[in-house]
C-alpha cells in the first residue's frame, strides 16, 4: 500500500520548492553577493579588489551621498506629510453615506495609480515646461503674478516630484484609509456626538484610535516607497541629476555608481545604507502599532464589560 | 438612526471633491487630447485647438496621425507584445507559485514551517534597489542578461504573493473542509488543485491582476536587463521616443496614451477585485 505519512511530509515542500529555489537564486544569492560586494571595488562586474569596509567610510564622508540623502529626505518628508493628510482627509469626506457618487469619486481619485511611472513622467515632462507647460499657464492665468518661466524641472525639481508623486499616489492611499475607516466603531462615534463631542474630539479619541493599526501600515509603506524614489527623477531629468545635483536621490546615486561608474561595490555599500535606514523605520513602526493595539485591546476589553 | 448627512454637509463635500477630481482627471484628459494633435497646434492652445468649428474649436484639425505613425515609425507594435507576453506569463507563474507555497504555510503541518514563514517574511523587507547590483551579477552569471528570462524568473518567486495567499487561505479555506476530503482518500494533490484553489479565487484574480499591473509598468529591470531594442516592453521604448522624437510631441503622447489605455480599461472593468487585493494585506496584517 501507498505510505501516507511519507508523502504528507514531502507534498509540502514540493508546493513550497518553486518559491524556495526562486529566493534562494534571486534574494539570497544577491544579498550575500551584496555583503560580499561591499567589501570591494570593482570595475564592472569582471574585476574586484577587495578594500574592507572602506567603501562604507567612503560612502559617509562623500558630499554627494549627503547630497542624495537630503534631497531624499526632503521627498520622503513631503510625500509623507502632504500626501497622507490629504488622502485621510479625502478618505473621510468619501466615506459618509449621504454624499451620492461615492463610488465614482473614488475610481476618479484612484486611477492615476494605474499609470506607470514612465508615462506619469512622460506627461510630467511636458505639463511642467517652463513657459508652454500647462501648470505655469494655469497658474499664470490664475495669479497674474505667477511667473510664466517657473523653473519646475531645474531649481524646483523636489516640489515638482511631490505634486506628481501626490497626483499619482494620493487616491491609493485614499484606499488603504478608506479600508482602515470600516474598523471605526459606528456606536461609539454616534453616542459621543450625541454626548455633544466637537468634530476634533471625536477625531482624536474615536477615528483616530481606530484607524492607527493600518494607518502606520500605510506611514510605514509610503516611507519605504517615498525613501526608494529614483526612476521618476531619472525620467524627468533624462537621466542626468538635475541641477547643483538638485534631482539627485540615494537610489539614484546607488544606479549611478553601479551602473554608470561601474563601481558595484561602492553601490552595495549605498543598498545596505538604505536597508539599514528602512529597517530602522520598519521596528519603529512594530513599536507603535504594538502600543496602540494592546490600547486597543485594554479599551475592547473595558467595552466588553460595560455590555 | 440612520447616519445620513445633513444637506449642508453633503454641499460642502462636493464643493471640495469635485474641484479635486478635476485636478486628477485634467493631465489625462490633456494627454488624450495632446495625442491628438498635430505638432503646430500642440503648443499653440493648451487643449482643443481653437477655430470656427462647433464651441469655437477646429475639430478637423484633429488627427489620427500620431498613432499611425507610432505604429509605421517606430517598434510600438513590437513593444506591445513584448509587454503583453512579459505581463501575463509572470502574473500566471507568479500567481501559481504564491498561491501553492502560501496554502501550503497555511494549512499543511510539516517540519521546518516556522523556518519558512520567518523566510517569507525577511525577504518581505529586504529593499528592491539593496538586490539591484548584486542581483544583475547573478544574472550575468546565469547567462541570463538580454533575455526574457532574466526578466521572468526574479519575478515569480515574490515574497509578498505567498503571504497574501496565506492569509486569503487562512480566512477562506476552512481546514475542516480539508480534513473531510482527506477523511474520503482525496490525494493531496487534489485537495489543493480541486478544494483550495477554487476557494482562493478572489484572491488569484486580484494578485495576477497586481502583478500584471506592475509587470507592465515596471521600467528600472527590462532596463537593466535588455539590452537590445528589439527586445524592449513599453515603458522603456516609450521613455526613448524623447530621444529619437525629441520634438514629436504628438507622438509621444499617443505613445503614451496606448500603453495606459489597455491596462486602465482592464482595471476600471475589474476595479472591485484589484482593490480588495490592494488593501487586504494592510487589513488582516
Amino acid at each position: 500500500m501507498i505510505l501516507p505519512d511519507r508523502s504528507r511530509s514531502v507534498f509540502p515542500w514540493l508546493l513550497l520548492a518553486p518559491f524556495l529555489i526562486l529566493v534562494a537564486l534571486f534574494t539570497i544569492t544577491p544579498l550575500f553577493g551584496a555583503a560580499v560586494l561591499s567589501t570591494q571595488q570593482t570595475f564592472g562586474p569582471g574585476t574586484t579588489r577587495f578594500v574592507g569596509l572602506s567603501n562604507f567610510k567612503n560612502v559617509l564622508a562623500d558630499p554627494l551621498f549627503w547630497t542624495a540623502f537630503k534631497n531624499t529626505l526632503i521627498f520622503t518628508l513631503g510625500s509623507v506629510l502632504v500626501q497622507l493628510p490629504l488622502a485621510l482627509m479625502f478618505a473621510m469626506l468619501l466615506n459618509q453615506p449621504g454624499v451620492r457618487a461615492r463610488s465614482f469619486f473614488r475610481l476618479v481619485l484612484f486611477s492615476p495609480v494605474l499609470v506607470g511611472v514612465v508615462y506619469v513622467a512622460m506627461i510630467f515632462f511636458v505639463l511642467f515646461q517652463k513657459r508652454t507647460g500647462l501648470v505655469n499657464q494655469l497658474l499664470h492665468g490664475i495669479f497674474p503674478s505667477w511667473d510664466i518661466g517657473f523653473a519646475w524641472l531645474d531649481q524646483y525639481i523636489m516640489v515638482a516630484l511631490i505634486l506628481a508623486t501626490l497626483w499619482q499616489y494620493m487616491g491609493f492611499n485614499m484606499v488603504y484609509f478608506l479600508a482602515a475607516l470600516q474598523n471605526v466603531p459606528k456606536e461609539l462615534d454616534e453616542a459621543a456626538r450625541i454626548d455633544g463631542a466637537s468634530w476634533w474630539k471625536r477625531f482624536r479619541h474615536v477615528t483616530l484610535p481606530a484607524i492607527t493599526p493600518v494607518g502606520s501600515f500605510v506611514v510605514l509603506l509610503s516611507i519605504i516607497g517615498s525613501v526608494q524614489v529614483f526612476e521618476l527623477p531619472y525620467l524627468l531629468l533624462q537621466g542626468s541629476t538635475g541641477v547643483d545635483n538638485k534631482g539627485l536621490t540615494i537610489v539614484g546615486y546607488l544606479y549611478q555608481t553601479g551602473f554608470q561608474s561601474g563601481d558595484l561595490g561602492y553601490a552595495s555599500a549605498i543598498g545596505w545604507t538604505i536597508a539599514i535606514v528602512l529597517a530602522a523605520c520598519a521596528v519603529l513602526q512594530r513599536m507603535l502599532s504594538g502600543r496602540t493595539e494592546q490600547q486597543r485591546g485594554v479599551k475592547r476589553a473595558t467595552r466588553g464589560g460595560d455590555a | 438612526m440612520s447616519m445620513l448627512v445633513s444637506k449642508p454637509r453633503a454641499i460642502a463635500t462636493y464643493c471640495v471633491v469635485v474641484p479635486a477630481c478635476i485636478v486628477i482627471a485634467l493631465p489625462l484628459v490633456w494627454l488624450a487630447i495632446a495625442s491628438l494633435k498635430t505638432s503646430e497646434d500642440f503648443f499653440a492652445s493648451p487643449f482643443l485647438p481653437r477655430g470656427d468649428g462647433f464651441l469655437g474649436i477646429a475639430w478637423d484639425r484633429l488627427t489620427l496621425d500620431n498613432f499611425r505613425n507610432l505604429f509605421s515609425k517606430t517598434g510600438f507594435a513590437r513593444a506591445l507584445l513584448a509587454s503583453s507576453l512579459l505581463a501575463s506569463v509572470t502574473a500566471t507563474l507568479a500567481t501559481l507559485i504564491s498561491a501553492a507555497a502560501g496554502y501550503a504555510l497555511a494549512r499543511l503541518h510539516f517540519r521546518g514551517k516556522r523556518a519558512a514563514m520567518w523566510l517569507v517574511l525577511a525577504c518581505l523587507i529586504v529593499p528592491a534597489p539593496l538586490l539591484l547590483s548584486p542581483g544583475f551579477a547573478v544574472l550575468y552569471r546565469l547567462n541570463l542578461l538580454d533575455t526574457f528570462l532574466g526578466l521572468i524568473l526574479p519575478a515569480i518567486g515574490p515574497a509578498f504573493g505567498v503571504y497574501l495567499f496565506r492569509q486569503a487561505t487562512i480566512s477562506s479555506v476552512p481546514s475542516e473542509l480539508l480534513e473531510a476530503a482527506r477523511m474520503d482518500g482525496c490525494s493531496e494533490f487534489r485537495i489543493f488543485w480541486r478544494v483550495a484553489l477554487p476557494l482562493l479565487q478572489p484572491m488569484i484574480a486580484a494578485f495576477m491582476l497586481i502583478t500584471f499591473l506592475g509587470v507592465w509598468n515596471n521600467f528600472i529591470n527590462p532596463q537593466v536587463v535588455l539590452q537590445s531594442a528589439s527586445k524592449f516592453p513599453l515603458a522603456v521604448m516609450i521613455a526613448q521616443l524623447k530621444d529619437v522624437y525629441s520634438q514629436d510631441y504628438g507622438l509621444m503622447m499617443a505613445g503614451t496614451m496606448l500603453s495606459i489605455l489597455p491596462v486602465a480599461g482592464l482595471f476600471m472593468l475589474l476595479q472591485r477585485d484589484f482593490v480588495a487585493g490592494l488593501t487586504s494585506g494592510a487589513v488582516k496584517g
